[in-house]
């Protein structure tokens, strides 16, 4: 019987974390190097935890499915990372900063690890500017900050449009210092297959060697999953086409439970689906809503092209719903808004499902070269992607599947409900409540591997200094391992005609239109059922070519799609469950009369934490209630 | 549009591959190289064929996964243009298209198209980073950093790892790749303290490895998808005689991947 505790330390909200590391037990050097820990995942949070636990001196062996660990998904983050440096002397603080992703997240996450999310940042930039990330700067030399969607303060450092990738490419380096070093372990191409539990404890992992097909058992102390989000259940979404929730699911199907599934932010500004083919959605940084401006016409269906239509009529949706924060409005907000605009019939583009985002004022204003200056690789990349050129017509943009906020439910520790087992970055659920704020993905990543788990880390394995090294010849990996080749020779087994990929693009269509931006009791209970057939079919009618004994990507796209039928079901079940409105989740029954989100705290403040209870049983839902001791709280206006 | 193509097959390392012909009627010009070759792909399935096998990730130009020799040229007929990024209105209707690997002694095929390029990591080990433990950074705007400086540095450090520059290069020269590192690291006060001995160490894994040298065709500049400058080889090579003049000798100890 599973009992949630968050184990949140005594003590002031600004003094837990000191309080924790006053207290919390450690290992001494000479016995971390008998300790082991597994690392999956090599983004900003996998790699920055990794590289530290590595200095430490623990033995670390780290797993990633590409061919390096610097081409983790991580890499794509555009806008920037926040800290609460208060540079720009505008007010800004750790509790600001606390504040705001307690408000942003529409107060559905737990106010101690957010508060300490705030209180590492700006260690996070020290560190990473130490380490050589080329942040913008000012002419004086020090760093430059700008502001970004929803905030009010100028706390986002940045590098040009890539921060993700000169972050992630910080992290990287750090990780391949500690492999020089002999201390990190690397093995890329694995994918991760299961978490082996040994009396009660994670203690290993099962991968496959995605060149040889090979599957293998690893073991250690501990076990850090850092595998990213499940945004790519969506089929069409801003993450990398291989981004997937197998490890986590598997992790789920372990007895970690799995919180706020449904959870899901829709970024607002992707360039919009152009064709049928069409693999991914790209992403235009949030940023470029401080310079540009967002508007549709005045008359529906108006096909004229956007530079002929006059100002006039021209309806700057944002600015004129939200006067306070206009095109800076909060992403969900954003999203909603577009989407309400299109379905409304005032859409752009051949679909109709695109809005404008126009620069012709802030070029008209600040100059072509300041707009390139800011933002010249996104313009580059639109002009790519879209065949069009921005610097003198609007970029049309649209809502895409992008964060999930959800994820394994951790404690204070970080640890989820199977002991040993830690989720960091956007694998787990802690920080960002129903609804992220831009720039604070890569600043929990970074936070969390460089200056949290360590710490959490050791006061897990104080109590595993006399565990002897883990033997894999155990039934337990035994059995996860025969597990694992079931069911990929069941996958091999099939000998229908359809590629796994048309599956996914159904599934991605299903969740898309049930369970995306916009969602209600008739059209989540009706996706249940379309999920359950699309499932059926697919186990009749997909077929993976060649064998399992070698590089196979269809059998690897295969396993995710399998599980991503059950997470479906999990994001399903939970939408439909959470019946208010708050943040990216969006229920129709429960808006206010102006169509804004309307949160219920009387009867849906808490985290809801899912216990897997076999594959033909309803899994069990537990509740965290949330309390406020520090934030009252209010409705989320941006008016 | 159609197009006729002409893919190497490879069914692993080691064995011998070649080039198989494909004819494909529906490909689109808003299609991506890539979706053009998961259309391809899905016909294959549908028939019971094994698919292509190439490399792919972000599909925004980012992470640099993909990578392919189209026509003679690594990512194809565009600039600053990864693989993903290049759609099917940069070729004709009726067009051939010879899609390979990339070909380079230090990238050996694994399967089809996909390569192992590896080797860049182990240069990376081998110096490409800075010394400092989480915890030892001391506060981030105590050390002024010359706007100009930080983005030349930047401008450096924007490199993919897609391996393009060596499959451009006629010697498979890793140079471009090296020296965006060492320049990114020498530029910036925090990395200047080691500047000595890391390109040190990096040019020596690099020659151990067995790429080979520059001999200033520019090349890589010209296929590099994120206009990677040659002037960073010019910095390198001055980093390494600075660093060869009264230089101490370095133990040049690599970790290795499993």
């Amino acid at each position: 019987m599973i009992q949630l505790d968050a184990k949140i330390p005594d003590g002031p909200l600004a003094e837990k974390w000191t309080r924790y590391r006053q207290s919390a037990r450690l290992v001494n050097p000479a016995n971390r190097k008998k300790l082991e820990i597994i690392v999956v995942g090599t983004g900003i949070a996998g790699s920055s935890a990794a590289s530290t636990l590595g200095e430490m001196g623990y033995n670390v062996k780290v797993f990633c499915y590409q061919d390096t660990p610097r081409r983790a998904h991580s890499v794509a983050a555009q806008g920037g990372i926040n800290a609460a440096k208060n540079y720009k002397n505008d007010g800004d603080s750790i509790y600001r900063l606390f504040y705001d992703m307690i408000k942003g997240g529409d107060y559905r996450s737990r106010e101690a690890n957010v508060y300490r999310a705030a209180e590492v940042s700006n260690a996070t930039i020290d560190q990473l500017t130490a380490q050589g990330v080329p942040f913008a700067r000012e002419y004086g030399g020090t760093l430059a900050n700008r502001s970004f969607g929803g905030m009010q303060v100028s706390r986002t450092f940045y590098a040009q449009g890539q921060t993700g990738q000169q972050v992630l490419l910080g992290t990287f380096s750090g990780l391949c210092r500690q492999i020089a070093n002999g201390t990190v372990k690397m093995y890329p191409r694995r994918d991760v297959l299961d978490v082996v539990i040994v009396d009660g404890k994670a203690r290993g992992i099962i991968t496959r060697n995605l060149i040889t097909g090979e599957i293998e058992r690893h073991s250690a102390h501990a076990v850090v999953l850092a595998t990213g989000g499940y945004g790519t259940i969506y089929y069409l979404s801003t993450l990398a086409v291989n981004s997937n929730g197998s490890a986590a699911w598997a992790a789920y199907k372990r007895g970690a439970l799995f919180a706020n599934p449904s959870f899901v932010q829709i970024h607002p500004t992707c360039i919009p689906v152009l064709n049928d083919f069409q693999s991914k959605l790209t992403l235009m940084s949030e940023s470029l809503r401080n310079d540009g401006r967002i508007w549709v016409p005045k008359t529906k269906g108006d096909k004229r092209h956007p530079n002929d239509i006059p100002e006039e009529e021209r309806d700057y949706y944002l600015e004129r719903r939200y006067p306070a924060f206009g095109n800076l409005v909060p992403r969900d907000v954003g999203s909603r808004a577009a989407k309400e605009r299109c379905d409304a019939g005032y859409g752009v583009g051949a679909t109709g499902l695109a809005v404008y985002l126009d620069f012709k004022d802030a070029i008209a204003k600040q100059g072509k070269n300041a707009i390139a200056g800011k933002y010249g690789n996104l313009f580059d990349l639109y002009q790519k992607m879209a065949g069009e050129n921005p610097y003198e017509q609007p970029m049309r943009i649209y809502p895409a599947g992008h964060y999930t906020m959800g994820g394994l439910w951790v404690d204070y520790n970080l640890m989820t409900t199977i002991p040993g087992l830690f989720a960091i970055g956007e694998s787990n659920f802690s920080d960002h409540g129903a609804n992220r704020l831009g720039a604070s993905s890569i600043m929990q990543c970074a936070g969390d591997g460089y200056f949290i788990l360590p710490y959490t880390m050791a006061n897990y394995l104080a109590g595993e200094i006399k565990t002897p090294r883990i033997p894999t010849s155990t039934t337990e990996f035994e059995e996860a391992e025969k597990a694992a080749t079931d069911k990929i020779d069941r996958l091999m087994s099939l000998r229908g005609k359809q590629t796994v990929m048309s599956f996914h693009k159904r599934l991605g269509k299903i969740m898309w239109d049930h369970c995306g931006i916009n969602r209600n009791e008739e059209g989540l209970t009706s996706a249940f059922q379309m999920v359950d057939d699309l499932e059926k079919e697919f186990w009749q009618e997909a077929r993976i070519p060649g064998t399992s004994s070698e590089l196979n990507q269809e059998l690897e796209k295969a396993r995710r799609v399998a599980d991503f039928f059950d997470l479906a079901r999990l994001l399903i079940r939970d939408a439909l469950e959470r019946k208010e409105s708050c943040g990216a989740h969006f229920r129709e029954e429960s808006q206010t009369v102006t169509g804004e989100a309307k949160r219920d705290d009387e009867h849906f403040a808490y985290v809801a934490a899912w216990e897997y209870q076999g594959k033909d049983q309803p899994p069990k839902l537990h509740k965290e209630p949330l309390t406020f001791e520090y934030v009252e709280l209010k409705e989320r206006s941006y008016k | 549009m159609k197009v006729y193509l002409k893919i190497w097959r490879q069914k692993s390392a080691g064995v011998k591959g070649r080039f198989m012909d494909y004819v494909l009627d529906d490909a689109s010009p808003e299609m991506s190289f890539l979706e053009m070759l998961d259309a391809l792909n899905k016909k294959l399935i549908e028939k019971g064929e094994e698919p292509v096998a190439f490399e792919h990730d972000c599909r925004e130009g980012i992470c640099g996964s993909c990578g392919l020799y189209i026509n003679g040229k690594p990512h194809g007929p565009e600039k600053k243009t990864t693989t993903c990024q290049l759609h099917m209105r940069s070729f004709k209707d009726g067009q051939t298209l010879i899609v390979e690997p990339w070909r380079a002694r230090p990238f050996p095929v694994i399967k089809d198209l996909i390569v192992d390029r590896s080797a860049f990591d182990k240069i990376l080990f081998a110096g490409g980073f800075i010394n400092v433990d989480a915890g030892q950074a001391p506060e981030a705007n105590a050390i002024a950093v010359r706007k100009e400086r930080a983005e030349e540095a930047f401008d450096a450090a924007v490199c993919i790892g897609c391996g393009a520059c060596v499959a451009a290069c006629k010697n498979a020269s890793a140079m471009l790749f090296i020296s965006a590192k060492v320049s990114q690291y020498a530029l910036l006060p925090q990395g200047e303290v080691e500047a000595k001995r890391r390109v040190q160490r990096m040019v020596a894994e690099m020659d151990r490895l067995g790429f080979g040298n520059c001999t200033n065709t520019y090349a890589c500049e010209a296929k590099c998808p994120k206009g990677i400058k040659v002037v960073n080889i010019a910095r390198m090579n001055r980093e390494f005689f600075k660093a060869k003049v009264g230089a101490q000798k370095e133990s040049l100890t690599t970790g290795g991947l499993a």
